[in-house]
């Protein structure tokens, strides 16, 4: 089994390429388990046909530790086992610690058992790993490999090298490693050419770029990735390279964040300068 | 057994002895702990470094600041609900574990005994604890009726941001009953310390001052910075009570909360442990204008200098003779016991290294048995306990006292005692000393050792070194350094023993020190491998 966490910046895309690119695998026919790591319980949403998942977290808050693991898992689009770990309302308790106790649960039902032959197992976690616990996939050897969603604006590729140097820390200690950059373009000039740079002094490559359209809003308000609500279009053509292209991924590293100064100096080469 | 060395003129070799200590240490925390580390010198101004920051991965003797805010000031409290808000650990170690003493009357509220905590679990920290602590405040009250609840911060309180304040404000709306909270996560401060400043905080702004009760006395005063470990306010009670001195309230031992919200009608605060409580002692001389002044009850001369003191505040002639007459008979008894026990103990070295009082005050008790302290420090002091008060505008504020909310207080015009204020002008116009502490080392010999935040390395080298016959510290050194051979008597908690204040404490005391010290016993234990390096046995297998 593959273990895979999708890190990048808040509001990047990083649920909604997760998906799609679940789908395109599911499409291939993986086995595969997708784990929601952020509060707002939103990750599985296409896969489900809407918000229709109870929260591990919830569940255990109101049913106690005696849970079934049916309670938490939902068969997605394509047979895929979709949960979503949950968490506080915003600004009360810990979000973080939340993500802990969930995968930890998830564990201890046999979330994981071999009779559910998973090919792959995908952690959507929240914006930037902001504490230990949103940093709880990397640790632990729960997700081995990281890809990164992240577009050519500034700082979406600031907080991908934040991302990197917390792979960095946990990589020097255990299995984490960065299979690579995924663009999620924004339509920023020379936005090939820099996440291309960007990933080569990361150490690492950018696996694919999706080009921007209109298609994936449309499928998103249908409650929809686009592979299951246009599977002819090209935008589901994009998607399934990118499923391809980290099946076929065989490049691992630990990163080599950037100073900020090498940042700033590569926008400005590649982007506002020109 | 090594010889002793010879300290009837100090000690020469010092210097060499504190490198000694320094060349374990990496360089950069060498520089830092050389500083707190003095060879004292009462004719010469040194300063220490204290209340900074234990070095990580040194064994300290600290405690946290939940323990100094719960467990210390208001722990001792019996009639007020000390709830903990967080993991069951944080609680059942801070439940009773200072031997504080406290003597209800017969049908009155007594919650020390017992242990309330909200029992945190990993959901509460995941969803925030609030509504658990609401519904922790509502069972103890419908069990218990208590007058108050105060509500105590643990770390992940702090880290999941639950608001205690808030939560208490509105279970006193609720309930009716005198509810607060304190923000004394246990990583607030660098030691207890700032807990105790956190409490006194606390105490003020939610007690202080909610009653404002009719005289009862003629000599009104309340006692701070006493505890009651093993029986010492009982003590004090006792003699205040023969003297004509009504004591209003004691912060904390034997107290109850019902007496700390009439205690700013005292005339007089007195403060025993300047280090934990000389924050309410200000604020009430501010917001009151009730003096206060700096007393000692541990040991006989001292007990009888600060009895005089309280009387000549009053200036009264009877009270004066009162005292005299009490000083006197009381000084017969403490003689007698203390002339047959000084010539078995005569000479001994000891070496104390506890609290931010404690270190300074018994050494008043060792120096009336002729007992010489080669070596003190504070765990959790600040720079005007060792140094004296007058370097109090020298202290640098770092950002971890920021951590501690400054209270503005300000002028009460309807209660302030101007009479005292002008009572105060006219005493020190006679040279009687208000609210000043000299600090520990004017009071210590020149080339004793004074040590602040003193570590475990620090004092096997420091048992090495001096070989002292009683080492007086915590339970988290007794037995290491009775290993070493040298008995150990808890300050914090007394042992097993006490009331050590005032007159009778000081017999005690003697005593005391006498069964550790005029005995061979400690001398006799070896270690079983400094004789026999290996353990021979045999054994037979049957087939």
């Amino acid at each position: 089994m593959r273990k895979i966490a999708i890190y990048g910046k808040g509001g990047i895309g990083k649920s909604t390429t997760t998906q799609n690119t679940v789908a395109g695998l599911a499409e291939a026919g993986f086995n595969i388990m997708v784990v929601g790591c952020d509060p707002k319980a939103d990750s599985t949403r296409l896969l489900l046909g809407g918000l229709a998942q109870k929260t591990v977290l919830d569940t255990l808050r109101e049913e106690g530790e005696d849970i079934d693991l049916d309670d938490v898992v939902k068969p997605g689009f394509g047979g895929t086992r979709c949960v979503e770990s949950g968490g506080p309302e915003p600004g009360v308790g810990c979000a973080g610690r939340g993500i802990i106790t969930s995968i930890n649960l998830l564990e201890q039902l046999g979330g994981w058992d071999e009779k559910y032959k998973i090919d792959y197992t995908f952690y959507d976690v929240l914006g930037d790993v902001v504490c230990g616990g949103f940093a709880m996939p990397m640790r632990e050897g729960k997700a081995e490999e990281i890809y990164i969603v992240v577009s050519g604006e500034m700082m979406a590729m600031y907080a991908a090298n934040n991302i990197c140097k917390g792979i960095k820390k946990y990589a020097q200690a255990g299995i984490v490693r960065l299979g690579g950059l995924i663009c999620n373009s924004r339509n920023v000039d020379n936005e090939r050419e820099m996440i291309e740079e960007l990933a080569r002094q990361l150490g690492t490559k950018m696996i694919h770029f999706v080009p921007r359209d209109n298609m994936v809003q449309r499928a998103e308000i249908n409650r929809k990735t686009v592979i299951e609500f246009e599977p002819t279009h090209n935008q589901a053509e994009e998607y399934r390279k990118l499923s391809k292209a980290i099946n076929e991924n065989t490049n691992f590293v630990i990163p080599k964040p950037l100073e900020m100064e090498d940042l700033e100096t590569l926008l400005i080469d590649f982007g506002i300068a020109n | 057994m090594q010889k002793r060395k010879d300290y009837s003129n100090g000690l020469l070799d010092l210097l060499a002895l504190r490198e000694e200590i320094m060349k374990k240490y990496p360089p950069k925390i060498a520089k830092k702990r050389v500083k707190a580390i003095l060879i004292n010198d009462p004719a010469i101004e040194q300063e220490i470094l204290a209340n900074v920051r234990t070095i990580p991965g040194i064994i300290t003797q600290r405690g946290c600041t939940y323990a100094g805010c719960k467990g210390v000031v208001l722990g001792p409290t019996r009639d007020i609900i000390n709830l903990v808000h967080g993991p069951i650990g944080c609680s059942f170690y801070a439940w009773l574990t200072r031997r504080n003493q406290t003597r209800p009357a017969e049908g009155e509220d007594n919650y020390i005994t017992y242990c309330f905590s909200t029992d945190m679990q990993d959901e509460n920290i995941v969803f925030g604890g609030e509504a658990k602590l609401k519904e922790a405040i509502r069972e103890a009250y419908e069990i218990f009726k208590p007058k108050a609840i105060g509500v105590f911060s643990t770390c992940p309180v702090g880290l999941i941001g639950d608001d205690v304040h808030s939560v208490s404000r509105d279970m006193k709306a609720e309930l009716g009953i005198n509810i607060f909270g304190f923000s004394c996560e246990g990583y607030r401060g660098v030691s207890q310390s700032a807990g105790h400043h956190i409490a006194n905080n606390g105490v003020f702004k939610n007690v202080v001052g909610l009653n404002d009760r009719e005289r009862t006395g003629k000599f009104q005063v309340n006692m701070l910075g006493e505890y009651n470990i093993g029986g010492d306010a009982f003590e004090l009670e006792a003699l205040f009570e023969e003297a004509g001195i009504t004591l209003l309230s004691s912060f904390s031992g034997n107290s109850t909360i019902k007496s700390m919200e009439y205690s700013h009608t005292a005339d007089l605060n007195m403060v025993m442990c300047h280090r934990s409580i000389n924050y309410i002692a200000e604020m009430m001389e501010e917001k009151y204008g009730i003096p206060w002044i700096k007393v000692n009850f541990v040991g006989a001369e001292s007990t009888a200098k600060s009895l005089r003191k309280v009387a000549d505040y009053f200036g009264d002639a009877d009270l004066k003779a009162k005292v005299e007459e009490i000083i006197e008979r009381e000084m017969v008894k403490v003689e007698e016991v203390r002339k047959s026990i000084k010539p078995r103990v005569e000479g001994k070295l000891a070496m104390m290294f506890v609290g931010g009082s404690r270190a300074h005050h018994y050494q008043d008790l060792f120096s009336e048995l002729g007992i010489r302290t080669v070596s003190a420090g504070y765990e959790f002091a600040h720079r005007d306990d060792y140094e004296g008060r007058k370097v109090l505008p020298t202290i640098k504020i770092d950002a971890d006292s920021r951590n501690i909310e400054e209270l503005v207080v300000t002028k009460d015009e309807k209660l302030f005692r101007n009479d005292l204020v002008e009572k105060k002008a006219e005493l020190q116009r006679l040279g009687y000393e208000f609210k000043e502490y000299a600090g520990m080392m004017p009071d210590m010999n020149k080339n004793s050792l004074v040590i602040d935040d003193i570590n475990h390395w620090e004092t096997e080298k420091l048992i090495e070194f001096y070989k002292p016959d009683v080492f007086c510290a915590g339970i988290k050194e007794k037995y290491v350094v009775q290993k070493a051979g040298i008995p150990l008597k808890q300050l914090h908690s007394y042992d097993y023993g006490g009331p050590y204040a005032a007159f009778g404490g000081a017999i005690n005391f003697y005593i005391e020190m006498e069964r550790m010290l005029a005995t061979k016993i400690w001398k006799m234990i070896d270690a079983p491998w400094k004789h026999e390096s290996e353990l021979v046995g045999s054994m037979t297998i049957e087939a």
